[in-house]
């Protein structure tokens, strides 16, 4: 099953909606409780980061009997220093974007902590892609 | 303990999401960043913050969290109003700041 959808940069009011209509279908196709909140804790961060810091962003997932994968591609600034971007507490994140309560420097790390494989590839002035897998059937890991 | 049985309790105000008053709850988390209560937050806590738009509606469906709880009487925006009675998840206003009702809600869920 695959699903795509898009997310606008900076609208901060559909923040969130891309987790809730893939934590819909997740429930619908039984997976396994908590799995399912992973991956929503996950995907819920990823497009917050689209929301926050990119132009625009595209999200596939791909779900099949063993896993679902969900990649999060976008144009935008891309990320300079990715071992930086993933340390606790570094964000790049502005005084508004901050005051609402994001931009603390926890998004990455809940999706490295939510996911059981991420990557991230960037290139500076282009835009961000990331990579995350989380098993649904507890011996396919 | 249900959600109405903390209005009482706690002397709060309902604001919005009144079909979420039966929720069931099963502790509470404060924080006013989002990131914290998505990763650390259970399902069934009552959230207690500051914050007022409507991402803090979105972060608790997203989490399954039973009622949001604002403080110092400040006013949720309009969306926050809306999204909340679409989610069935009750929007509650003290006029207390974070410290007292966290204590005062501390002592209620912790009281057998």
């Amino acid at each position: 099953m695959q699903i795509r959808h898009k997310i606008a940069g900076g609208d901060f009011t559909r923040a969130g909606n891309v987790a809730s209509a893939v934590k819909k279908i997740l429930q619908q196709l039984n997976i396994d409780h908590k799995q399912s909140k992973r991956i929503v804790i996950a995907l819920y961060e990823g497009e917050v980061n689209v929301v926050a810091h990119a132009y625009s962003g595209v999200v596939d997932v791909d779900i099949d009997s063993e896993k679902v994968r969900i990649t999060i591609s976008d144009k935008g600034p891309g990320i300079k220093d990715i071992e930086q971007a993933m340390e606790e507490g570094f964000s790049t994140a502005t005084p508004q974007v901050r005051e609402m309560g994001f931009g603390a420097g926890m998004g990455l790390s809940n999706m490295k902590r939510n996911s059981d494989f991420m990557e991230i590839r960037s290139v500076p002035g282009e835009g961000t892609l990331v990579e995350l897998i989380n098993y649904i059937r507890p011996d396919a890991s | 303990m249900k959600i109405s049985e903390i209005i009482s309790a706690l002397n709060l105000k309902v604001i919005s999401g009144d079909k979420g008053l039966k929720n069931e709850v099963t502790g509470g988390y404060v924080s006013d960043l989002l990131s914290d209560v998505m990763g650390n937050a259970r399902e069934g806590n009552v959230w207690v913050t500051l914050q007022t738009h409507q991402n803090v509606v979105a972060v608790s469906a997203l989490k399954d969290l039973a009622a949001i709880i604002i403080v110092k009487g400040l006013a949720p925006d309009n969306d926050t109003i809306e999204k909340s009675n679409i989610e069935n998840i009750p929007v509650l206003s003290t006029e207390l700041d974070t410290f007292n009702i966290t204590g005062r809600l501390f002592e209620l869920l912790n009281k057998k």
